[in-house]
């Protein structure tokens, strides 16, 4: 009885969130302002980090919440509050693209859904194991993974060295 | 409904909701946002296909997504920052210097 409750109570939180999720990237498009469709991405991504921690993965919604809304957003709230120019593009929200990227985008998800409902094997019942943990997760990445994370490191050295580099073009051509 | 497939359609619901976005709007960050949004619909596939097959590489790899959305970010927000100030507009459309 409970056990039914507490499965049914999942299943809802998670077509909740998924909705809020949904909900929160239809309002990105339609909203005028950069700052407020800044707090719908927001809001999406709060609504994706619950939604995997419903599916059990909780160190992905931790670094979901720390990584995407804590930094790369903030850092995105910084630049409207830099930029906020009121520009024709404020006035007029859409390109002429409108309907061709609106027609090219429903067929392209109509496909992918179609695709995903058709070819996806569904797992029988109670088959789904228990879901990894921190644990099993870091001794895989450091294990097996090792290169990659190297890799990665170079690359954010890269992006930052880069973006010095781009600020430092425009200090040189002002003078 | 399987959970799966639900969480796939939604994921790729924001997938092309983004796709959509930097075809349609005209605001550079709008744009910059709607690509974020994109890799978002790919994480959450990622995500769902590893809790199903159990393994930790689908992980892993939303791990390096997020690494590299951070370093997209990190090197976008100044070419944004440059191309605002030399054109004193975020409309995309003024941003014609290539066309030749």
């Amino acid at each position: 009885m409970i056990d039914s409750l507490l499965a049914y109570l999942d299943t809802l939180f998670l077509v909740l969130f998924a909705g809020g999720a949904l909900v929160g990237a239809v309002l990105m498009l339609v909203l005028r302002a950069p700052m407020r469709v800044a707090l719908a991405l927001i809001a999406t991504m709060v609504c994706l980090a619950a939604i995997y921690g419903l599916l059990g993965v909780h160190f992905i919604a931790a670094f979901q919440v720390l990584i995407y809304v804590g930094a790369v957003m903030v850092f995105m709230v910084y630049a409207i509050m830099l930029l906020d120019v009121r520009d024709p593009s404020f006035v007029g929200r859409f390109s002429r693209l409108l309907v061709p990227g609106v027609a090219g985008a429903l067929a392209l998800l109509g496909v992918l859904v179609y695709a995903a409902w058709t070819d996806l094997p569904t797992l029988p019942e109670g088959s789904r194991t228990a879901a990894f943990g921190l644990r099993e997760f870091s001794a895989t990445f450091l294990n097996e993974y090792w290169l990659h994370f190297e890799l990665v490191s170079i690359l954010l050295v890269a992006a930052v060295v880069a973006a010095i580099a781009v600020i430092g073009v425009n200090r040189g051509e002002r003078g | 409904m399987d959970k799966v497939q639900l969480l796939v359609s939604v994921s790729l619901a924001l997938f092309a909701l983004g796709l959509l976005g930097v075809i349609v709007r005209r605001n550079v960050l709008v744009m910059l946002m709607c690509m974020e949004l994109m890799l978002n619909g790919v994480n959450l596939s990622l995500v769902t296909f590893a809790q199903q097959t159990d393994s930790t590489a689908g992980a892993v790899l939303v791990f390096l997504i997020f690494v590299v959305a951070a370093a997209e970010i990190a090197i976008a927000i100044p070419i944004v920052l440059l191309l605002a100030r030399n054109k004193h507009t975020l409309d995309l459309s003024a941003y014609t210097d290539l066309k030749g």
